[in-house]
C-alpha cells in the first residue's frame, strides 16, 4: 500500500510519456487522413466526369481534362520501371551473390550516393546536358530514363535485403547438385525472393509516378494529346502541378489540386499493395 | 590385370578433359549472366559519374570563382546579369531543413518508441507501422500542396511552411529507421533496468535510447540529407525571394533547390551557371551529411 503510494508520481510521468508516444505514432494516421480529406474537399469542384475523360486542358477557357496527364504519369513510370528493373536486379544479384566482400561496401556506397543526389540536380542535368548535348529531346523517354536512374537505388536496396534472406542451405544444396552460379540463382535465390522483389518493383513504380521536379524539367510539357510514341513530348500529373502552379488562378488551382488528389490515390494504392507484399515476404523469409 | 586400372584412369581423365573442352551451354550461360550483371553495374555507375562530373566542372567554375562571394552575395534579380550569389538560398535551405529536423526527429523517435516499446504487435501499432510505410511513398509534391492548404493559405509564405512539408516527408522515414535500431537493443538491457526498479519511461529514456543512439543519429542524418535536396514541397510553401531572410516564421524565403529549378529552365547562360553553382553547393551539403551518417553507422557496427 505504502509502496504504491510512493510510486504514484512516477506512474504519472510514465503514463504521460506513454501518451506522448501514442500521440506521435497517431500523428501518422492523422496526417494521412487530413491529406485525403482537406485536399479532396478543396479539389471537389474540379473532380467531375470531364476531369477523367477529356483530353482538353485549357486554363483560360476553364476546361480541365486530365486524361493525358494521367496517361503520361503511368506511361513514364512504366518506361522507368522497365529500364530500372533488369538493371537493379543485376546489381542486387552482383552485390549479394558474386561480389567479393571487399567490393561489397564500395558498391553499396555507390548506390547510397546515387540515392541522395537531389532530383532537381538530375533534372538540371537532363535539361542542360542530356537534351542539349546528347540530342535526347524533352520527351516521355527522357523523363523515363531520368526516373529510372532515380528509382534504381530504391529497387536495388530492397531487392538486396530480400535476396539476402535466402537460406544458405538452399543455395548450397543447388551448388552441391552441380549447378552453376546462375543456375543456383534461378533455382534457389529468385524463387525465394520473388515476392519481395515484386514489392520492391512496385515501390519503385510508386516513386516514379510521384517524382515531380526531374519529370517537370525534362518531360516536355505537352498539352492535349495522348500518344504511345516515347519520343514525343509529354506531361505527367506532378509535372503539370509544378509547372503551372505559379500562374494559376481559382478554378485552375482547384484543378491542379485535383491532379494531386488523383496522384495521391494512385500512389497510395500502389504503395499499399507493395507494402503488403514486402511485409509478407519478409515475414516468410525470416520464418524459413 | 595390371593394365586395367591404368586404362580406366586414362578414360576418366580423357572424359574430364572432354567435359572441359566442350564448354557446355550451362557454363556459357553462367558467364553470360555474369557479364550482364557487370553491365548493369556499369549502367548505374555511368549516369552517377556523368552527373557528378557536370556538377563539379560546371558548378565549380561558378561557385569557386572569387571565393567566397558565391556563398555570401544575394541573388541577382536579372537572369542575364552574370556574377555570383546564392547566399539567401543557402540560408533558406538551412532554415527549412533545420526546422523540419526539429519537428520530425523528436516526433519520429517517440513514434518509434511507441511502436517498439509499447505497441509491439497490437492492432493499433500494426496499423501505424503499415501506414508509416505507405506514407513514405506519398509523393513530395502532395505533401507540399497539403501544407499549402493547412498552413500557407492562412499564414503566408515562410521557411517554416517548407519546414512543415519536409517534416511530413521525414516523419515516416524517421519512424522506420528508429524502430529498426530499437530492435537491435538487447532485451537484457531493459530487463536489467526493470530489475533495478526503473519505470518503463525511465528505462526507455536512460537505457534503450542511449544504446540505440548512434543508429538513430545515422538514420536522422540520412533523412536530413534527403530532405535538404527536396524541391517540390518547398514550391508552394516557401515562396520566392532574392534577398537574405533569416526569419523562420515570416516573409517569403528561397532555397537552393528552388533556385536550381527556376534557373534550369532559363535561356540565359548566367542563370544556368548559377543553377550549376547551386547544384554543387546542395550536393556538397547532402554528401557531407550522408558521409557523417556513414561514420555513425560504422562506429555503431564496431561497438556491436
Amino acid at each position: 500500500m505504502q509502496l504504491s503510494e510512493l510510486r504514484g508520481h512516477k506512474q504519472y510521468a510514465d503514463r504521460a510519456f506513454r501518451g506522448l508516444a501514442i500521440a506521435a505514432a497517431g500523428l501518422v494516421l492523422l496526417v494521412l487522413g487530413m491529406i485525403a480529406i482537406r485536399m479532396t474537399l478543396r479539389a471537389w469542384p474540379a473532380l467531375g466526369l470531364e476531369f477523367f475523360t477529356s483530353i482538353r486542358w485549357s486554363a483560360p477557357d476553364g476546361r480541365f481534362g486530365a486524361l493525358p496527364f494521367i496517361w503520361g504519369t503511368l506511361y513514364t513510370a512504366a518506361i522507368a520501371v522497365m529500364l530500372a528493373v533488369p538493371i537493379s536486379l543485376g546489381v542486387a544479384l552482383f552485390i549479394t551473390q558474386v561480389a567479393p566482400p571487399w567490393l561489397k561496401t564500395p558498391l553499396v556506397y555507390l548506390l547510397d550516393l546515387l540515392a541522395v543526389v537531389p532530383s532537381v540536380v538530375f533534372g538540371l542535368w537532363g535539361v542542360l546536358v542530356l537534351s542539349q548535348h546528347f540530342g535526347l529531346s524533352r520527351s516521355f523517354l527522357t523523363a523515363g530514363v531520368i526516373l529510372a536512374v532515380m528509382i534504381i537505388p530504391i529497387i536495388t536496396s530492397l531487392a538486396r535485403e530480400v535476396i539476402e534472406t535466402t537460406p544458405a542451405s538452399e543455395k548450397e544444396a543447388a551448388l552441391a547438385l552441380g549447378a552453376t552460379r546462375w543456375e543456383m540463382i534461378t533455382a534457389s535465390v529468385l524463387p525465394h525472393s520473388k515476392g519481395g522483389i515484386t514489392g520492391a518493383v512496385m515501390l519503385g513504380l510508386g516513386r516514379a509516378m510521384g517524382e515531380t521536379i526531374a519529370a517537370a524539367l525534362v518531360i516536355g510539357s505537352a498539352l492535349g494529346q495522348i500518344t504511345v510514341n516515347p519520343l514525343a513530348p509529354g506531361n505527367s500529373m506532378p509535372a503539370v502541378i509544378a509547372n503551372e502552379w505559379g500562374e494559376a488562378d481559382e478554378p485552375h488551382k482547384a484543378a491542379l489540386i485535383a491532379l494531386a488528389v488523383v496522384l495521391f490515390i494512385i500512389t497510395i494504392i500502389v504503395n499499399l499493395i507493395a507494402t503488403a507484399i514486402v511485409q509478407r515476404s519478409m515475414k516468410r523469409g525470416r520464418g524459413a | 590385370m595390371t593394365g586395367a586400372p591404368a586404362f580406366q584412369e586414362s578414360t576418366a581423365t580423357r572424359r574430364r578433359n572432354d567435359l572441359r573442352a566442350r564448354r557446355s551451354w550451362r557454363t556459357v550461360k553462367n558467364q553470360l549472366m555474369l557479364g550482364l550483371m557487370i553491365a548493369a553495374l556499369l549502367l548505374v555507375a555511368i549516369p552517377l559519374a556523368a552527373v557528378l562530373w557536370s556538377v563539379i566542372v560546371r558548378g565549380g567554375s561558378t561557385a569557386f570563382k572569387d571565393f567566397p562571394s558565391f556563398f555570401t552575395e544575394t541573388i541577382p534579380r536579372i537572369s542575364t546579369r552574370p556574377g555570383p550569389g546564392m547566399g539567401p538560398a543557402i540560408v533558406g535551405t538551412l532554415l527549412a531543413t533545420t526546422g523540419a529536423t526539429l519537428i520530425a526527429v523528436p516526433v519520429g523517435i517517440l513514434g518509434a518508441v511507441y511502436l517498439h516499446e509499447y505497441g509491439g504487435t497490437s492492432k493499433f501499432a500494426r496499423l501505424v507501422r503499415f501506414m508509416a510505410t505507405v506514407m513514405t511513398g506519398v509523393p513530395s509534391i502532395v505533401m507540399g500542396l497539403f501544407i499549402y492548404l493547412i498552413w500557407t493559405l492562412s499564414f503566408g509564405y515562410s521557411a517554416f511552411g517548407g519546414a512543415l512539408a519536409l517534416a511530413c516527408l521525414m516523419l515516416p522515414v524517421m519512424i522506420g529507421s528508429t524502430e529498426q535500431m530499437l530492435r537491435l537493443v538487447p532485451p537484457q538491457l531493459r530487463e536489467a533496468a526493470y530489475a533495478l526498479g526503473a519505470t518503463k519511461s525511465r528505462t526507455v529514456i536512460t537505457v534503450v535510447l542511449p544504446a540505440a543512439l548512434p543508429g538513430i543519429v545515422s538514420g536522422s542524418l540520412l533523412a536530413i540529407a534527403r530532405a535538404a535536396g527536396e524541391t517540390a514541397p518547398l514550391l508552394f510553401t516557401v515562396g520566392a525571394a532574392t534577398a537574405f531572410n533569416p526569419h523562420l516564421f515570416s516573409e517569403a524565403n528561397t532555397a537552393l533547390s528552388l533556385q536550381i529549378f527556376s534557373n534550369a529552365v532559363s535561356a540565359f547562360a548566367p542563370a544556368q551557371d548559377r543553377a550549376w553553382g547551386a547544384a554543387l553547393t546542395l550536393m556538397m551539403v547532402t554528401f557531407i551529411v550522408t558521409l557523417a551518417a556513414r561514420f555513425f553507422t560504422a562506429r555503431f557496427a564496431l561497438k556491436r
